[in-house]
């Protein structure tokens, strides 16, 4: 409303929508005075980093001489010269299809059935889950719960029961390393979107629920349908981008676990691609190249995801 | 119609026996898989050494005692730089990082939420979309930049990029979006007050769960922070770092280690245990439009 009376008033003064923006812009300018400290620095510490390493991506790059433009050459050694970029590109996705989605749904699910619990024990229930996110290192218990001796509890309920006569090297094999990884990415991922979730749920007005029933609602799965879902759409929005950069970054996880490189690359992720040429031969044009697919595999992911989620239930 | 029941003076519709009981045996399952191993951390830590390499290994202490942490803390004090030292730097970037962020995150979400000016949705734009991707994908360029501002192996390079992380800004505008009534600001202004009062005055107030948020996010990630690439001397490196050397000291610090592990993970749950409605509170308004 404000600013249509305001376009009006504009034109009734015959400014051209320009003249007035520079107007408002100079009306206000302790706002910018306040946004640019903030500003300033994400500028420097976000955009550029993103736009400099598209424009190396088409260089040769590397610390040491003056760099060449080289166009798509770096694209192209990526996608038919690097056998191990392939491998990588594999990993990420699995990773990322089956964690993202599932860490999602986990969230949601269990966000829900915690929803209705008395607060005290809800309180307690969400720290259970969430508690392993925030942890930090926390999740290399697993590598002593699956250790190669027998002192790991795998390899010793397993030893017991008589179903192996060796150790198993869990995290030196490569049947298990991504498996394994799965489970433990899984196990950290009740994040901020498991808060949004919860959240949300909490602030559902309550009447809808009511009304639902009086209009023939019959069960929780078509109350969850018809009224839930729909009434917290915005913060399904916010998980799934949580969830999504979530599922593509967690190639932390690997190394500490598994070591890198892993076996036979059996879990090198995108991550640890760029870790190899970027921080260890400082191929740094090579490098922004596999960052910038990153970029626009996590980016186009998370549209993509969006775009779904908004025609939920329309 | 449906049958209707109360709970918590609400009506709500009733639920049938078996999905409670489905859904129960579900969240069970789920919160083993998520509790035994923090579980497992933590009785590690109070076995003693017979135990700690006892066949089968237990997911319980018979003679439980804190030697683990007495021989951690001696390891502490034989290492070669002071870890004292350690203690202070991470204390260090937390607080300088977490401070910074909270005052320029807070003071841009006023403007982007509450003044009217051109550009704010451009720029609100820009950070949400930041939130898609992470850090991996900056690290190689950031590492070129902080050695072109002269801030490798300084504590510029922790804590400056902790002040414009892109999820404060964003969780801080959307709440004083749904929080903040623009009518008190409104009247603060008609009284006279500047922006930069009516901000600090009246809107920061309003929003102390958001902040909290700020404060814990931002602590925890800068607490759980390793090795940095932008760090090379011992002397400006994390405890997080530190104690993962200890760590790293193989089977005779097993003990050593599982307290070490246990102290660094009791310190981000002692804090999200005390904030947590705070933080739920702040969620509620997280919620991302198209």
């Amino acid at each position: 409303m404000a600013t249509k009376t305001a376009e009006k008033k504009a034109t009734s003064r015959e400014l051209t929508k320009m003249q007035w923006k520079l107007k408002e812009a100079k009306q206000n300018w302790v706002a910018y005075l306040m946004v640019a400290p903030y500003m300033i620095f994400f500028t420097l510490f976000t955009i550029v980093p993103v736009v400099f390493s598209i424009l190396l991506s088409f260089t040769d790059f590397n610390m040491l001489e003056v760099p060449n433009i080289v166009w798509l050459k770096n694209y192209v050694t990526l996608f038919f010269d690097d056998d191990v970029f392939l491998i990588a590109i594999k990993n990420t996705f699995i990773f990322a299809v089956i964690v993202g989605p599932a860490s999602y749904l986990m969230s949601f699910l269990v966000a829900w059935f915690i929803n209705e619990l008395p607060p005290k024990v809800r309180a307690i229930v969400t720290l259970i889950f969430y508690a392993p996110s925030i942890s930090g290192q926390a999740y290399l218990i697993w590598a002593t719960l699956f250790s190669s001796d027998s002192y790991g509890w795998a390899n010793a309920v397993l030893l017991k029961l008589g179903i192996i006569d060796t150790e198993i090297a869990w995290f030196q094999d490569e049947k298990y390393v991504m498996p394994l990884c799965i489970i433990v990415a899984l196990w950290t991922s009740l994040g901020t979107s498991f808060l949004a979730f919860i959240a949300g749920l909490q602030g559902i007005d309550h009447s809808l629920f009511e009304a639902g029933a009086v209009d023939g609602v019959r069960n929780r799965w078509q109350e969850l349908y018809y009224i839930t879902l729909p009434s917290m759409k915005p913060q399904l929005m916010f998980g799934a981008v949580m969830s999504i950069t979530g599922s593509f970054g967690f190639g932390g996880i690997v190394t500490a676990l598994a070591g890198f490189p892993s076996v036979n690359y059996c879990a090198h992720t995108i991550m640890h691609h760029l870790e190899d040429y970027g921080g260890q031969r400082y191929e740094i044009g090579y490098s922004s190249a596999i960052a910038v697919l990153l970029f626009l595999i996590m980016v186009g992911a998370n549209l993509l995801v969006k775009k779904i989620i908004s025609r939920l239930g329309t | 119609m449906a049958k209707l029941r109360t709970r918590n003076h609400k009506v709500v519709l009733a639920r049938s026996a078996g999905g409670d009981t489905g859904i129960s045996i579900i969240l069970i399952n789920l919160g083993l898989f998520m509790f035994l191993p923090m579980w497992y951390i933590l009785i590690q830590s109070l076995k003693p050494l017979d135990e700690l390499w006892m066949f089968p290994p237990r997911f319980y202490v018979i003679s439980p005692t804190f030697k683990n942490f007495r021989d951690l803390f001696t390891l502490m004090n034989i290492s070669w730089v002071p870890f004292s030292r350690y203690i202070f730097n991470t204390l260090l970037t937390s607080v300088a990082g977490t401070f910074g962020h909270l005052l320029l995150a807070s003071m841009a979400s006023y403007a982007l939420a509450k003044i009217k000016f051109p550009g704010r949705e451009g720029m609100f734009q820009i950070v949400q979309l930041s939130l898609m991707f992470n850090s991996t994908v900056t690290a190689i360029t950031s590492f070129i930049l902080m050695a072109n501002l002269h801030w490798l192996d300084t504590y510029w390079a922790l804590i400056v990029p902790a002040w414009c992380s892109s999820l404060g800004l964003y969780l801080m505008k959307q709440f004083m979006d749904t929080n903040v009534n623009d009518s008190v600001l409104e009247s603060a202004r008609l009284d006279g007050a500047g922006e930069f009062r009516t901000f600090w005055i009246i809107a920061m107030p309003m929003v102390k769960p958001a902040w909290l948020t700020l404060i814990i996010y931002s602590f925890q990630g800068l607490w759980n922070a390793g090795a940095s690439m932008y760090i090379y001397s011992e002397q400006y490196k994390s405890l997080n770092y530190a104690i993962g050397q200890i760590t790293a000291g193989g089977i005779k610090r097993a003990g050593a280690s599982a307290a070490a592990q246990v102290i660094m993970m009791l310190v981000p749950i002692l804090v999200f245990v005390v904030s947590q409605s705070n933080i739920i509170e702040t969620m509620g308004s997280s919620g991302m439009k198209d």
